[in-house]
């Protein structure tokens, strides 16, 4: 890719920040040690291991006890759902989720139905929010688990968290996972009140970290079955040698994150709306997806009659990067399980594009952004007319 | 921000006569210096309680979070204060009582009007409060006898004050006002228990740790430091004495019957830490020892150990089941540290089978043929000290990786 290529693929994967990088390097030069060791070069790295870990804690507002490095959301979200509903089976059998959930969540769930779990999906209105209503009236006494997502990966709907947890724990003595990977560091979340939810993954490579490294953080203490088993580290959970450096850099890329976020939110919103302004001005053509109420750094949106793949390639062309509805479903040619929640208009469903933003965007390359989508829809819907 | 001071009623040391001045002194330092974050605190002290000055919510939280780790206090009130005017005392009574929303309680509303010029009486005030909460509570109902509540106001000259939560706090005496100790901190479950027993009880502590490398290794040391660090979350610095016992194991290993090497190992230790306490000007030494728990905690063991020095060994845990003490370590945040499994002084050279009844004459002959005196003095000499709370310079060594 060219070096002025601008990148609106963020809710993908992000670029790492120089400062995590660096950290990733010295803590694989110095305190490359196996935590597990009883030297003292081990002792030293299994020190930096909890400072690391109590960090992500305190930004969660949890205890260091409650919190599990992982390999990433995929498999912070099967942990909590497999392990969640597997060890606690004497209070019930049914499970709730939502029906736009990433597949990491989705396909756990399968998996459980077709272990004689009872799986029940929440729908969701045009914005992509599920209803309260729904929820209370689903939720039963014998209720296990509810997974939810708190902003969608493919267009941006929050999740009302605190409202649900509240009719969760009210009317059940379920477990409530959220999948904050594409919310951690750019809303506030915390644990530290009780009305809130019980558990939450997520991803290091969402907030300017590594692939191949995630966190499963839960509020308080809770049955939970190991899944990976060896060594017993992690608390017995899940064994194999930790990857300390991933997971100093993932609590790096976290603090930086959440320090950095009212700033980052603001000058999101800002792109959000000056973008949404030219999008309205193209009338009848494009539909947006995501709603204001909404993320600010996702917006998602459709053009009339044309195929998302045919506007990526435009844009690419000029060196401008978006992505369809989601690089985890973007190779597929079926439309996404999210746009068919979304009862969109069969003209709006193929042509449905994902910018989103990161912390190496800049006010330039929103300009730049804006005139190229200008080029490529004059270009695109000539041709189409 | 409606908060305007903490009220903080004493513990014990509200009985104790003329020491009183001497407690309070010591219980206004000790929260000085448990909040050192907080910049210097305006504090007052009157003969029963004494009054934190808020300046503002941050400070509140962090006040109330920690508040009932400090020794030597019975229980504390937050108070918030009000212009003198019936409308903003209401609104000011209702916020109060808010926080009690999600109970069922019973309360009155007690009156005390110290500015005379106002214009309601005690029992008007009263009535006009308590008729204005109460309906807009569904959990409360009114007792004027033993109420779970009272929400007390008090008309004084500058505000009206208001306060009806009472927290409780840690009981005991304040840390230092009674003494020093040295504690003999192993990192096991009870020794920090012990230690914090007798913090409750005024007692300020010094730590020693027997440390045998290449037999103990770094880790079971680290534990022992992380435990100290612990300790001193109850409200005062502690010093850790690390004395090096390696060479003093050996010998005793290759001198004395292996049925009796573990009892004359804790006559050493006792010894080497009885030095120390003189060195540091403490008059007791705190152990966590709890009756038959282990062979060295028998009543002969314990006077076979003992026999070594006068100076008075206070044994908080001896009538305690190990049970009781892992609640304690539990509750004060020790437990975790301490059940981690590293090799330490007692568990090394411990015989299979050792004398749970030794006698004090078979030991001190087989201990004679040995010079330990220099032994126990060099040990003494080459200690480690180390101080907590650790100093942050020192604990950020990866403060640019994080």
């Amino acid at each position: 890719m060219e070096v002025n290529t601008i990148y609106l693929d963020n809710s993908a994967t992000t670029k790492p920040l120089k400062e995590v990088m660096q950290a990733f390097m010295v803590v694989n030069e110095q305190y490359y040690a196996n935590p597990a060791s009883i030297h003292a070069m081990g002792v030293e790295s299994n020190e930096l291991l909890m400072r690391a870990r109590e960090q992500v804690a305190d930004i969660l507002h949890t205890e260091a006890k409650n919190v599990l490095f992982t390999s990433g959301g995929t498999e912070s979200n099967n942990a909590a759902i497999l392990g969640l509903a597997r060890s606690n089976t004497h209070k019930g059998n049914h499970i709730l989720t939502t029906e736009i959930e990433h597949p990491s969540v989705l396909e756990s769930v399968k998996q459980l139905d077709q272990e004689g779990f009872d799986v029940d999906y929440l729908q969701v209105d045009e914005n992509g929010v599920i209803s309260l209503e729904e929820l209370r009236a689903k939720v039963r006494k014998d209720t296990i688990l509810v997974s939810m997502m708190h902003v969608n990966n493919e267009m941006g709907a929050i999740q009302p968290i605190v409202e649900a947890a509240k009719i969760i724990h009210e009317s059940s003595r379920a477990a409530f996972h959220i999948d904050a990977v594409q919310s951690f560091g750019k809303l506030p979340i915390s644990f530290n009140d009780d009305e809130g939810p019980d558990c939450i993954s997520i991803s290091g490579h969402k907030i300017h970290g590594f692939k191949g490294s995630g966190v499963l953080a839960f509020r308080k203490k809770m049955k939970w079955q190991p899944y990976a088993l060896g060594g017993g580290q992690e608390f017995g959970l899940r064994s194999g040698t930790v990857a300390v450096p991933q997971a100093v850099a993932l609590s790096k890329a976290a603090r930086v994150a959440v320090e950095t976020m009212n700033d980052r939110a603001k000058k999101y919103r800002q792109w959000y709306e000056e973008i949404c302004t030219q999008l309205h001005g193209y009338g009848e053509a494009v539909h947006i997806l995501s709603t204001p109420q909404g993320a600010a750094h996702i917006l998602s949106f459709s053009i009339r009659d044309l195929k998302g793949e045919v506007i990526i390639n435009a844009m690419q062309k000029r060196n401008v990067i978006v992505s369809t509805s989601s690089a985890c479903s973007s190779k597929q040619t079926k439309t996404s399980h999210v746009v068919e929640a979304l009862n969109l208009d069969e003209h709006f469903k193929k042509g449905v594009i994902r910018i989103s933003f990161g912390a190496y965007v800049t006010d330039e390359d929103i300009v730049k952004f804006k005139q190229v989508l200008d080029e490529v829809l004059m270009e695109l819907k000539g041709e189409y007319k | 921000m409606i908060w305007k001071e903490i009220l903080i009623r004493y513990g014990e040391l509200s009985t104790k006569g003329r020491n009183k001045m001497d407690f309070i002194r010591r219980l206004r330092e000790n929260i000085r210096h448990a909040f050192a974050d907080l910049g210097h605190l305006h504090i007052r002290t009157e003969r029963d309680r004494m009054f934190i000055a808020i300046q503002n919510e941050e400070q509140m939280d962090v006040l109330v979070k920690g508040l009932p780790k400090i020794f030597g206090i019975q229980s504390f009130s937050p108070v918030a204060a009000c212009e003198k005017d019936m409308e903003a005392m209401k609104k000011l009574a209702i916020t109060i009582m808010d926080t009690f929303k999600n109970e069922q309680l019973t309360f009155k509303v007690e009156v005390k009007r110290t500015d005379k010029t106002f214009p309601l009486e005690s029992h008007a005030i009263q009535r006009e409060i308590g008729g204005y909460v109460l309906p807009q509570f569904k959990n409360l109902s009114v007792k004027v006898k033993q109420p779970d509540i009272e929400l007390r106001v008090e008309v004084r000259h500058d505000a009206t004050y208001m306060m009806a939560q009472v927290i409780p706090g840690a009981g005991g005496m304040p840390v230092g006002s009674n003494g020093k100790s040295l504690l003999m901190l192993s990192g096991g479950i009870d020794s920090p228990v012990a230690g914090y027993l007798m913090m409750k009880r005024g007692v300020r502590l010094e730590a020693i740790h027997f440390f045998s490398p290449p037999y103990t290794s770094q880790n079971s040391l680290e534990k022992v430091k992380v435990l100290a660090n612990e300790l001193t979350k109850f409200g005062a610095s502690i010093r850790l004495h690390v004395i090096p016992f390696t060479e003093i194991q050996v010998l005793i290993k290759e001198k004395v019957p292996s049925n009796v090497s573990m009892t004359t190992t804790r006559r050493m230790m006792l010894k080497v830490a009885d030095k120390v306490r003189e060195e540091i000007g403490a008059l007791a030494i705190v152990t966590g020892e709890s009756l038959g728990q282990v062979a060295s905690q028998t009543l002969e063991s314990l006077t076979a150990i003992n026999a070594v020095t006068n100076t008075p060994i206070l044994r908080p845990l001896i009538s305690s089941d190990k049970l009781e003490i892992i609640d304690i370590a539990e509750k004060i945040g020790t437990y975790e540290t301490s059940i981690q499994p590293f090799e330490d002084c007692c568990t090394i050279f411990t015989p299979a089978s050792p004398k749970t009844k030794p006698k004090l004459e078979k030991v001190e002959h087989y201990e004679s043929f040995s010079d330990f005196d220099e032994l126990i003095e060099r040990a003494v000499k080459n200690r480690e000290v180390y101080i907590f709370p650790k100093k942050e310079q020192e604990a950020d060594k990866f403060a640019d990786l994080l």
